[in-house]
């Protein structure tokens, strides 16, 4: 079991990423800078970590997005490699259009910070098979940006193709639809704002995060 | 040469920052305004050859993100 952890400058939760997987597999990840080309040989799973990559600058993950190591996530994610994107890396994979949608500044202009409760909307995927259809759980946010904006007919898509895979439970942000994270069409591509390698130890106040790591890297073991 | 590309988010894209504005001004004692957007401008220094081609590649590739803005670009 390989995993990589993607870093940019202005990553900042890199090694909570790390050490989230480390955890689950036992193994350290490699931890790819946004300079390289390739992925290390035989990457199983791939991360995109939270944090303010480029200081946020032109849009949240714009620049990442177009970082030379996206050309290579991109190609792993075309194989069928799974790739998660939590919070910065949501926007990079949206940014990076891996994932439809975007994510705008949040409705209350407030940064937020917080515990909340989410929805499990689908249990199917290989990151949620972990959990029940319909089960709270509570992973913390950290986010100005994560107001997740997409039209109309896209929603719909997303909704009956079950692509929506978290729910938020509260009003969190002004999401369209209360939407906390996205698959891609082929189930292998999850973004989510909410942070599940903050809660995978029970000194964090909780361990909901834990199945979501379980899951996607148990699967492929 | 100078180009000058104004981006905008697409109409129905709700402006959080365009309401924070909009209720500043409210708060200044500006009666009168119905509705504020908020946008970016960027001014781009180019060769005088540049195409028309690649101004537009440069907004829909990395300037603007098209599911939310549009661009206008502008040669001064």
């Amino acid at each position: 079991m390989k995993t990589a952890v993607i870093v940019f400058p202005g990553s900042n939760c890199d090694r909570d990423m790390a050490v989230a997987l480390e955890t689950v597999t036992g193994q350290a990840p490699a931890m790819v800078w946004h300079r390289e080309s390739e992925l290390p040989a035989g990457i199983d799973f791939i991360a995109l970590p939270g944090g303010f990559s480029y200081g946020d600058y032109l849009r949240s993950g714009a620049m990442a997005a177009r970082s030379p190591i996206l050309t290579a996530v991109t190609e792993a994610a075309a194989r069928g490699v799974p790739v998660l994107g939590v919070c910065n890396g949501f926007q990079v994979l949206t940014e990076a259009q891996l994932l439809p949608g975007a994510l705008m500044r949040n409705a209350g202009l407030n940064f937020v910070c917080r515990t909340v409760p989410l929805t499990v909307e689908n249990s199917q995927s290989l990151f949620t098979a972990g959990y029940q259809a319909g089960e709270a759980i509570d992973i913390p946010v950290a986010h100005h940006d994560g107001n997740y904006f997409a039209d109309a007919a896209t929603l719909d898509r997303l909704e009956g193709e079950g692509r929506v895979a978290f729910r938020y439970a509260d009003s969190v942000n002004g999401s369209a639809r209360g939407i906390a994270g996205v698959l891609n069409d082929a189930g292998n591509v999850l973004g989510m704002m909410p942070h599940p390698e903050r809660a995978i130890d029970r000194a964090h106040g909780g361990t909901d995060g834990l199945r979501l790591f379980e899951a996607a890297l148990g699967v492929l073991a | 040469m100078k180009v000058q590309v104004y981006v905008t988010l697409k109409p129905g894209v709700l402006d959080p920052q365009g309401k924070a504005i909009h209720h500043a001004l409210e708060g200044l004692g500006f009666g009168g305004v119905s509705d504020v957007r908020a946008g970016r401008f960027i001014e781009l220094e180019v060769a005088d050859d540049t195409s028309d081609a690649d101004l537009d590649a440069m907004c829909a590739k990395l300037l603007a993100n098209t599911v939310i803005e549009n661009y206008r670009i502008q040669r001064a």
